[in-house]
Formats: structure tokens, C-alpha cells, sequence
């Protein structure tokens, strides 16, 4: 069941970033795309919205970069509970520091690793 | 032949280019973000039960299963197997974090020429860099916000 529900919302947060990209004038690249998706996540969890979505669907929330903003927001709100003003500023890098380690690294290594095609 | 004034010539041109244009097969594009967006969510959630199952918090599953995604989608698209997916999957493939992983080792191998640090180590965050200030300016914002008003 769990499947289905990460599925279904994993779909939709997709489905909702392809009609910005698709129904807008503007010239959205993927940049633009992801910025949005991160920040909107952030506000959301900030107002309490996130984080029964991720209770719900589990992956299907988490996996989209709105589940990034999710996490640096929860960071940030842990780091003021436990910190006070520091944890302001090392919350929300706290949460997400396996995530941009692991994007640095593997990115790094695969840029090395392989080739550019054409 | 009577050739027309350039005006109302160019005025034709465009509307022969926006007849002839194709239109976005948006269905099409909405059905494949939809299926592999939920798709690539299916596996992180697989990944997120394992690591479960092997005894880690839900907290530390979902830092390793974000981790094992990101490590995919760098290997597949260093395979050229993403740019496929991405092919089919138009936003599905953008918004989950391999998208975000995508962004960053996609110009980092295609700038790889530029040099290690120029080339790579900046191009890396082409796209991740705008992500991670946005990110953490709003996550900052957020902790002022809950720190005074709590």
C-alpha cells in the first residue's frame, strides 16, 4: 500500500512541476524548476503542511526536491530547539548533510569516471 | 510578381510558423512525468524499507536511500542512461533528487575540458549552487522566524 501512495504522490508533485514547464510562458528551465520545488517545500513544511505528506506517501514525498526544502525547514526548527540562534544556522544543513555530501561526491566521481557523448 | 511590403510579409511568416508549429503533447508529457516521477519515488521507497529492515531509524533509511538514489542517477547519467529517461520522463525526471544529482554531473562531464576546477568543480553547481542558496536562505529565514515567534 505504501507503494501505491509513494507512487501516487511521487506522480503527482511531478505531474505539477511538468504543467508549470509546460502551460507558462515564461521560459522555465530545470534550474528554475528545482529552485521552486525546494523553496515551496521549505514554506510548506514551515506552515505544517509537509510533513502528513510525507507521513502519507513516505518516498513519494520525500524523493522530489520538495522533500529537500522539507528537510532543511525541519533542520532548521531541530537546530532552534536544540541550539537556539546557532542552530539557525547549522539546522538545516545538519538534515540534509548525507544528501549534498553524497551529490558532491558521486557527482564528482562520475564527471572524472565518464565521458561526454558526441 | 508583385512582392509585398517586408511588414506584412514578416507578419505571414509568423503566422505560417505558428500554424506549422507543433503543439506540446502535454497529455503525453503529464502521463510520463506522472509514471516516472512515481517510478523513481516506488524505488526510493524500496531502498527506504530495506534500510529499515536492516535496523536504521527512519531518519538515517532516508539518508542512505537519498544517498544510494543520488548515487544511481550519477552513474546512470555518466552511462548516458538518464538523458533517456529524462526523454520520456520531462519533469518526472527533474523533480526527484536524481534529477537534482542529474543537474549537477551532466555540465560538470560536458565542461570536463575546461579543467578540474573551472571545468568540473564549478560546473558542478551549475544548478545545484542557485538550489542550495534558495534552499538554505528559505531554511535560515525560517529558523529567525521560529526562533523569535515560537
Amino acid at each position: 500500500m505504501i507503494f501505491f501512495k509513494a507512487f501516487l504522490v511521487g506522480g503527482l508533485i511531478c505531474v505539477v512541476a511538468q504543467l508549470l514547464m509546460d502551460l507558462t510562458s515564461y521560459k522555465i528551465t530545470p534550474a528554475h524548476i528545482l529552485v521552486g520545488f525546494v523553496t515551496a517545500g521549505a514554506l510548506l513544511s514551515a506552515f505544517g503542511f509537509y510533513q502528513p505528506l510525507v507521513n502519507w506517501a513516505g518516498a513519494g514525498a520525500t524523493v522530489p526536491l520538495s522533500g529537500f526544502g522539507h528537510l532543511i525547514a525541519q533542520g532548521a526548527v531541530q537546530g532552534v530547539q536544540e541550539k537556539g540562534l546557532l542552530g539557525v544556522f547549522s539546522g538545516g544543513i545538519t538534515t540534509t548533510a548525507t544528501g549534498i555530501t553524497a551529490a558532491i561526491v558521486f557527482g564528482y566521481f562520475a564527471s572524472i569516471f565518464f565521458r561526454a557523448k558526441g | 510578381m508583385e512582392t509585398q511590403p517586408l511588414e506584412i510579409q514578416k507578419k505571414q511568416y509568423a503566422k505560417i510558423v505558428k500554424e506549422i508549429r507543433p503543439k506540446p503533447p502535454l497529455l503525453r508529457n503529464l502521463a510520463g512525468a506522472f509514471v516516472v516521477g512515481g517510478l523513481i519515488a516506488v524505488i526510493g521507497q524500496i531502498f527506504l524499507n530495506l534500510y529499515q529492515g536492516l535496523g536504521l531509524s527512519l531518519q538515517e533509511a532516508g539518508a542512505a536511500e537519498s544517498a544510494t538514489l543520488v548515487f544511481l542517477a550519477a552513474l546512470l547519467t555518466g552511462l548516458g542512461v538518464y538523458d533517456e529517461i529524462a526523454k520520456v520522463g520531462g519533469a518526472g525526471s527533474i523533480v526527484p533528487i536524481t534529477g537534482f544529482a542529474n543537474s549537477m554531473v551532466s555540465p560538470a562531464m560536458e565542461y570536463r575540458g575546461e579543467g578540474l576546477v573551472l571545468g568540473v568543480g564549478a560546473r558542478l553547481f551549475t544548478v545545484a549552487g542557485p538550489v542550495l542558496v534558495f534552499g538554505i536562505v528559505t531554511g535560515w529565514a525560517i529558523g529567525i522566524f521560529y526562533y523569535f515567534f515560537r
